[in-house]
């Protein structure tokens, strides 16, 4: 293992502020203006994967019409390969907590939800005796906002913030039409904010040490730190905070084998790079952005296979509601296939890689408006494993 | 006024009301682009993507009619990269569709094929993913059939079935590929809350839900010299008709649609409005026996509000809904099965014919009758009374299976017995109608005198779409034996569409509110708008249908059912009086509680 490793961060887990939720409490003391600003100082942009600036998020729920509104933490987590929310959530729960009370007193709320994967029902007991201790503490800083866990229904789609909400709202996970957007009509049809676990904690990071220090971390595009799932051909997996926009190289140096072929960054809705474009790939918003999400892949795998499975995925995890995604993956899925055992020429392969082009700009949600990301980058860059 | 924003579609500026759509605007500046799931009677879905277009600076290309416009929006309905997607989207739809057109009740009035036909689409671009598909058909209901492999899940019949009928039999089931149209644990439609409405029907854009058809059925006993065939035009037929054989809505065709069932083969043509009108008479007096028992002896058992029965998608919607409240429903059948009761035992004693040798056909607006038909109630002839129910589509389909030009026909009246009718019966086919004609009737027998209306219009009842109609009626001066309804104010109401059917009856069962009579209709519109009519619908086709009913209504030298001379003559001969002991027999039925799933 080489000398120079990436820096490792302590901010997301680190230890707790000395007093029970001293940050929330001197946040509360704070004016909504200066809480603002300060985040949009910071440059956070949200961590559940489509990376919208959060103060700017928080803004327009706070300028929007209305006296009833929602603050939901979006713990889903359902992107394979992704494990770090239910790290977060079981490590600094607290944080969490705290980062969705100072977002229900700068827009206004009166009520936070945390929507629980279905399969992280066993954090449950942990979370429900942190949140006594918040709402005791609410109850001593004379401040009213109340949060109850939700738990998902076990479906991907789940994941996305409309079929969030028709999901809480008892409907089928099926995700709206947008705009309009969350922060004017949300949960109930109300101003909503909704952020990733990760995201909230970062808050309570800018809240305490304030956004100068934390723009100390990252890039001009990409402030902070993040917490990666690293996975797949490594020695080493698992949760590592690091820096955002780290290259991908040095990463591969230090979490590879030594044989890594390729990186897929964000999932299976994410890109997967191959090994000759890893010194000039830049990990983060301005590169290749992550939910968190990093699978190592060395030369022994079958990229024909991973991206089957990939595409396997999403066509199973579809809500199926819109023509592009359900019938789409379909044909992606079958298209491979179709290539691969002959049944098609190769020259089909373009014929699909259009295709995923309209599924990217006319589907309905994220979902399948991302399955062109990890098709068009392994099948553009393995193609003769799609093949032969 | 709402605000108004500026926006440029295919280079034209124009300035629209916030809030519009880009479909909306682009449908005003006569620009049409295609869609599958949008349709004017329900909420937006955006699912099929078939409507994208071009937005500068954007990423994506938005839904147009999911999208509202924005202030200085730039949008490209017809560029290269719009065509190539949509294109796109109809090849994927076509890969997971069983798309034998030759084969396909559709054919040639369906729009995912019409979107096929203009884009070209003969190249198999994609994979056939039907053959492992195992797709469903649901043969079992006698009214409807549900075929999924015809279906491209635009959710319409879904929309439907809830907004506006609150009914939700059909629902999405499962995700991803799997993803499907279905009922409760995917049972058929037959055995589930569904009221056979039709109106999910009536929006479907292709063969996945249609009607099943009983056109050969018909010409085998048309053609069986043995038979006496006799048909029934509902009133909302003849308003409808022209619309599925080239003609614009709104047209009265009742002259050319006698001509054409006679040159079909009908053995004899008459008319449901005679049975309206006698439907009339029996539920007026129906509802003046429960006020009298109500009022005077005080029966604490009477029933009401009383509920008019027409309309069988409603009943079976109430049997459903609540069951508790099927004692307020006037025990009166529809006017299909009282002339299907009549037709075996009235008319075929007048023609000397015997009953098992008639054939009874009825010519419906309407699914729900086929359903109703079946009933086993509903062979108080001593056969099945009404054999074969036919909609005004399938109609249209054996006129042109004959060769008929339907325009060109000539004007022809109706048969007797049976075929004389009155304005009353002609406004069943609307919405308000059957209130409309009830009070005509009621308030002159209590009175002795004509409703106070100018030309007996009484628009207060005249129901309309989206809303339920509340109206009250003062009655003086009665005549003795009606003395206890002096002073009284008759509170009527009127609804249709089963959402707003929904709505009154719970008002009812909560008792928040104190009517005496109710009119329902399942279908919104009434029977204009049934599942049964031509298609497309929307809320103008339906208005130029309603014009044309009233239009009817006006021109008709009698107004009133009690002035039917054919009623007066059956009562004189036949059941001898209303509510008597035939009419019990044949023209009164009963109910049966149903599943609340
Ligand atoms: C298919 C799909 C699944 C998603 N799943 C998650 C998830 O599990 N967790 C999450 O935080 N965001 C998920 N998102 C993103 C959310 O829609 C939303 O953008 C995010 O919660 C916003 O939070 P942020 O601004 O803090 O990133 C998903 C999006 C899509 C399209
Ligand atoms: S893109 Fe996929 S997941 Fe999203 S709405 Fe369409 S079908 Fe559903
Ligand atoms: S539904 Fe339409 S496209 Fe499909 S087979 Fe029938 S007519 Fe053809
Ligand atoms: S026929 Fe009517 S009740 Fe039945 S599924 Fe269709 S819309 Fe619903
Ligand atoms: S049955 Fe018809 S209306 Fe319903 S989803 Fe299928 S195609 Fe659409
Ligand atoms: S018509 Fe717009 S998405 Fe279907």
């Amino acid at each position: 293992m080489s000398e120079s490793k990436l820096k490792r961060v302590d901010l997301i887990f680190g230890e707790y502020s000395s007093a029970k939720y001293k940050v929330l409490a001197d946040a509360l003391k704070r004016s909504n203006e200066e809480i603002l600003e300060d985040l949009m100082e910071s440059g956070l942009r949200g961590r559940g994967g489509a990376g919208f600036p959060t103060g700017m998020k928080w803004k327009l729920a706070a300028e929007a019409p209305g006296k009833e509104k929602y603050v939901i933490c979006n713990a889903d987590e359902g992107e394979p390969g992704t494990f770090k929310d239910r790290e977060i959530l079981s490590r600094v729960p607290r944080k969490v907590f705290s980062g969705m009370a100072i977002c229900g007193k700068v827009i206004g709320a009166q009520k936070g939800y945390v929507y629980l994967r279905g399969e992280y029902k066993f954090l449950l007991p942990e979370l429900t005796r942190e949140l006594e201790q918040y709402h005791d503490q609410i109850g001593k800083l004379g401040f009213d906002f109340p949060i109850e866990i939700k738990l998902g229904s076990g479906a991907y789609i789940c994941g996305e913030e409309s079929a969030l909400f028709e999901s809480m709202e008892g409907f089928r996970g099926e995700p709206r039409n947008k705009p309009p957007y969350p922060t004017t009509f949300g949960f109930m049809g109300k101003p909503t904010v909704i952020n990733n676990v990760e995201t909230f904690v970062n808050v309570v990071m800018i809240m305490r040490l304030g956004p100068i220090q934390f723009k100390l971390l990252g890039t001009s595009d990409s402030r902070g730190s993040k917490v990666f799932s690293v996975s797949g051909d490594t020695p080493i997996p698992g949760i590592y905070e690091l820096e955002l926009g780290m290259p991908l190289d040095r990463f591969v140096e230090e979490f590879g084998d030594g044989d890594t072929k390729a990186v897929q960054v964000g999932g299976a809705s994410g890109f997967c790079v191959p090994r000759k474009k890893f010194r000039e790939t830049v990990i983060g918003f301005e590169g290749v952005p992550t939910g968190g999400s990093m699978m190592l892949f060395n030369s022994s795998r079958s990229m024909y296979n991973v991206l089957h499975n990939y595409l396997n995925f999403f066509e199973e995890e579809s809500c199926g509601q819109c023509t592009p995604c359900r019938v789409g993956c379909q044909q992606l899925r079958k298209g491979i296939v179709a290539v691969k055992k002959g049944e098609k020429k190769a020259l089909y392969l373009d014929q699909l890689m259009k295709l995923a082009e309209s599924m990217k700009i006319t589907a309905k949600c994220g979902l399948g408006q991302s399955v062109a990301n990890s098709f068009s980058s392994i099948v553009y860059n393995f193609k003769e494993e799609m093949i032969y | 006024m709402a605000k108004k924003v500026t926006i440029t579609i295919d280079g034209i500026q124009v300035s629209v009301d916030e809030g519009s759509t880009i479909l909306e605007t682009a449908r005003k500046l006569d620009i049409h682009i295609p869609t599958l799931c949008y349709h004017e009677d329900l909420c937006v879905a955006g699912n099929c993507r078939v409507c994208v277009v071009e937005q500068e600076n954007s990423r994506i290309l938005p839904a147009a009619c999911a999208t509202p416009v924005s202030e200085g929006m730039v949008i490209h309905t017809n560029s290269g990269k719009v065509r190539q997607a949509r294109k796109h989207i109809v090849e994927l739809l076509l890969s997971e569709h069983n798309a034998d057109c030759t084969k396909c009740y559709k054919n040639r009035n369906c729009e995912l094929q019409k979107l096929a036909s203009q884009m070209l689409t003969g190249d198999h671009m994609f994979l056939d993913l039907v053959p492992e598909k195992r797709y469903a058909i649901d043969l079992f209901n006698s009214a409807l059939i549900k075929d999924d492999s015809r279906c491209i899940r635009c959710q319409r019949c879904v929309r439907t079935c809830e907004e506006l009928q609150s009914v939700s039999a059909l629902g999405v089931a499962y995700r991803g590929n799997k993803m499907k149209i279905s009922t409760f644990f995917e049972h058929s439609l037959f055995e589930v809350v569904c009221t056979n409405c039709g109106q999910c029907v009536n929006r479907c854009p292709t063969g996945a839900l249609i009607e099943r058809n009983y056109v050969d059925k018909v010409w085998d006993a048309i053609y069986d010299p043995a038979k006496h065939v006799v048909v029934q035009t509902a009133p909302a037929v003849r308003v409808a008709l022209g619309e599925s054989l080239g003609m614009p809505p709104g047209k009265i065709v009742t002259g050319k649609m006698v001509t054409a069932l006679r040159r079909l083969g009908f053995t004899a043509v008459l008319d449901t409005d005679f049975t309206a009108d006698l439907t009339i008479i029996e539920e007026g007096h129906e509802l003046l026996e429960r006020l009298k028992r109500a009022l005077v002896d005080k029966d604490p058992k009477v029933a009401l509000p009383m509920a008019t029965s027409c309309s069988p998608g409603w009943i079976k919607f109430l049997e459903h809904t609540f069951p508790e409240l099927l004692p307020n429903l006037s025990t009166c059948k529809s006017p299909q099965q009282m002339f299907g009761a009549l037709v075996k035992t009235y008319y075929a004693q007048k023609r000397k014919l015997d009953p098992k040798n008639v054939v009874s056909v009825s010519i419906m607006p309407c699914t729900a009758k086929k359903f109703e038909a079946d009933r086993p109630e509903m062979r108080s002839s001593g056969y099945k009374d009404v054999d074969y129910v036919l909609t005004t589509r399938e109609l249209a389909i054996m006129i042109t299976q004959a060769g008929l030009e339907f325009d060109k026909l000539p004007d022809e009246p109706f048969d007797s017995i049976m075929g004389v009718s009155t304005g009353a019966g002609v406004i069943f086919g609307t919405t308000g109608g059957v209130m409309e004609a009830a009070l005509r009737t009621v308030y002159e027998v209590v009175t002795g005198r004509e409703v106070p209306f100018e030309d007996l219009n009484i628009i207060p009842v005249r129901g309309t779409e989206g809303e339920v109609r509340e109206a009250s009626l003062k009655i003086t001066k009665t005549k003795p034996e009606f003395r206890y309804l002096e002073g009284i104010e008759l509170q009527c109401v009127v609804a249709n569409g089963l959402a707003y059917a929904k709505q009154v009856m719970q008002n009812v069962k909560e008792g928040k509110v104190h009517y005496h009579f109710i009119e329902i209709m399942a279908c919104p519109g009434g029977c204009l708008g049934g599942g049964g009519q031509p298609i497309p619908t929307n809320k103008e086709i339906r208005n130029k249908r309603k014009h044309a009913i009233y239009e009817e209504d006006l021109g008709m030298p009698l107004r009133k059912s009690h002035e039917n001379p054919e009623v007066q003559e059956i009562y004189k001969e036949f059941l001898v009086k209303p509510l008597g002991h035939k009419s019990h027999e044949l023209l009164h039925t009963h109910y049966t509680p149903r599943k609340r799933y």
